[in-house]
């Protein structure tokens, strides 16, 4: 395990380009470190999404590097998609084993941890339902569910609750707060939200448009898990409107 | 956090779709019903002789006084049939896989598949017959004929799984054999099913053609022989029955088929379940 505030991975002067010359990211540095909710924060198109990959190796840097520090296993990683990714023929019990699973792992310890997962997530008692009968929001905590399953050193999070409701999207965003908060989780999360990323976030990564760099750094300084309250609070809109401004200027400051 | 909310939906949408598999039982038999009382009427009113129309009550009868001929031709051409369909079905598939592991099997054998399927099998069916034994000349025409859209579908649908989940499996360190097993082939099975639903009724196609090419007599002769034969001696009842024993057959072969696909994917998949609207 890590010490919070240890840097668990670094992204060093990363850049990338597509066969077809897209640009997506130029000299990219970020530090994530344990126990840090980052929040990489941009226009649509800026590499967030990339960046993510590449923390994940399920895409390759085209210049410079991800470093991680100590050996990374599979499972080290948690990845939760904008949509619930989730297996349509196998029940809510066997995609959030899968991770287990595919390591040859199915004994009653992993029925206990899916289940703990599952239970941490709010649906203990839909281990045996079927993706097609859950609503999107409990879809996307099934989701959610597969990725704690391994204890991951890193939950990578790509526009998770962007295509659910907004009420549904609160309601997740506090549960995944106070997840984190408890576990101690370490979450890179990616989102076009401002309003999201001050809620969710110990650190937002302002990124500039294509080719994405980081453009600012912003703390919120702010005790978690937080509440409904600290949504309409003065210093959240504070918060909101600087993160805005931030967001605004690396518009402006693009080639 | 299970709500009564959301098990009233579990509980809603089950329902619906109850009722549509009702709907879809009653409403092509209905249908059916209707239009053989219009072929009667037509019949009756207009006083036609059975050499020119037979009646849908004389053909019944005719059903059932030359049945002992006709089922068995029927099930010589039905076990032709479903041999064919268990050969294109584990070809169809094997291929499909081989494909998708290897580009060059891929590359190198597909044009074959694709020359087997466009060229008609009334063509085909005369030169097999001249270079198999009947027997294994019949099948391999039931099997080329429906093959092709087992391969099609099942090569289709391995080419279509979810990009986020094959990520997901290479995230976990799922080896190729995994891949193949978990994600591709459950992915694949809908498009599969449907391959195996077309070419339920391909092989008895490919079955009657070919009987008709070998126009053999005797013990051995299918259905589409007795059809040849009854419109010889302008035994056009007799014709009709066996055209309807063959398009029951086709029918029920359909059906089973539709049936197996939908035991397999009632749960999960789309094609299977009541829409929710």
């Amino acid at each position: 395990m890590f010490v919070r505030g240890a840097t668990i991975v670094s992204l060093k002067q990363v850049g990338k380009s597509f066969a077809n010359g897209t640009q997506a990211l130029e000299r990219l540095d970020l530090d994530v470190r344990a126990g840090d909710f980052v929040t990489l924060l941009g226009p649509s198109g800026c590499g967030k999404s990339t960046a993510l990959r590449m923390i994940a190796s399920l895409t390759q840097p085209s210049r410079g590097q991800v470093a991680w520090s100590g050996v990374r296993t599979a499972g080290d990683v948690g990845f939760v998609f904008q949509e619930p990714t989730l297996m349509p023929w196998a029940t809510v019990e066997k995609n959030v084993a899968l991770p287990l699973d595919l390591r040859g792992r199915r004994d009653e310890a992993v029925r206990r941890r899916v289940a703990e997962a599952l239970e941490r997530v709010g649906l203990a008692g839909f281990a045996n339902a079927y993706p097609r009968e859950l609503s999107g929001g409990m879809k996307m905590r099934v989701s959610i569910a597969r990725a704690l399953v391994t204890n991951a050193k890193v939950l990578l999070m790509d526009e998770p609750f962007a295509a659910l409701d907004e009420i549904t999207r609160f309601k997740l965003n506090n549960d995944l707060m106070a997840l984190a908060h408890s576990l101690g989780m370490t979450v890179v999360f990616v989102t076009h939200s401002v309003f999201e990323s001050v809620f969710l976030s110990s650190r937002i990564v302002v990124m500039t448009p294509r080719p994405g760099r980081v453009f600012r750094e912003l703390q919120i300084d702010e005790a978690s898990p937080r509440s409904d309250a600290f949504r309409t609070s003065a210093v959240y809109a504070e918060y909101c409107r600087r993160v805005s401004e931030a967001l605004h200027a690396a518009m402006e400051a693009a080639p | 956090m299970k709500t009564g909310s959301d098990t009233r939906k579990l509980g809603l949408l089950r329902g619906r779709a109850n009722l549509d598999i009702l709907a879809r039982a009653v409403l092509p038999m209905v249908t059916i019903l209707l239009a053989g009382g219009a072929w009667e009427l037509v019949v009756r009113v207009n006083d036609l002789p059975p050499y020119i129309l037979p009646s849908p009550s004389l053909v019944a009868t005719t059903l059932v006084s030359d049945w002992p001929i006709l089922w068995e031709s029927l099930i010589v051409t039905l076990t032709t049939t479903f041999e064919g369909l268990l050969l294109a079905f584990i070809g169809g598939v094997g291929l499909a896989i081989l494909f998708n592991q290897s580009r060059l099997v891929e590359y190198s054998f597909y044009p074959f598949a694709v020359i087997l399927q466009v060229t008609p099998i009334v063509a085909i069916a005369p030169l097999l017959l001249i270079y198999l034994p009947q027997r294994a000349a019949v099948l391999a025409c039931a099997w080329i004929v429906a093959f092709f859209p087992v391969l099609a579908n099942t090569t289709l649908g391995l080419h279509s799984v979810d990009r986020n989940l094959g990520d997901l499996f290479q995230l976990y360190g799922a080896s190729r054999w995994q891949i193949l097993l978990r994600l591709k082939l459950p992915s694949a099975l809908p498009y599969m099913l449907e391959g195996l639903k077309i070419a339920g009724g391909l092989s008895l196609i490919g079955a009657v053609v070919a009987e008709i090419s070998a126009g053999s007599a005797g013990a051995g002769s299918g259905l589409a022989y007795r059809i040849a034969e009854s419109g010889y001696r302008l035994n056009i009842p007799r014709m009709f029955a066996a055209l309807f024993l063959l398009s029951v057959a086709g029918v029920v072969i359909f059906f089973v088929l539709s049936l197996f696909a939908n035991l397999l994917l009632r749960r999960w998949h789309e094609s299977a379940t009541a829409p929710d609207v």
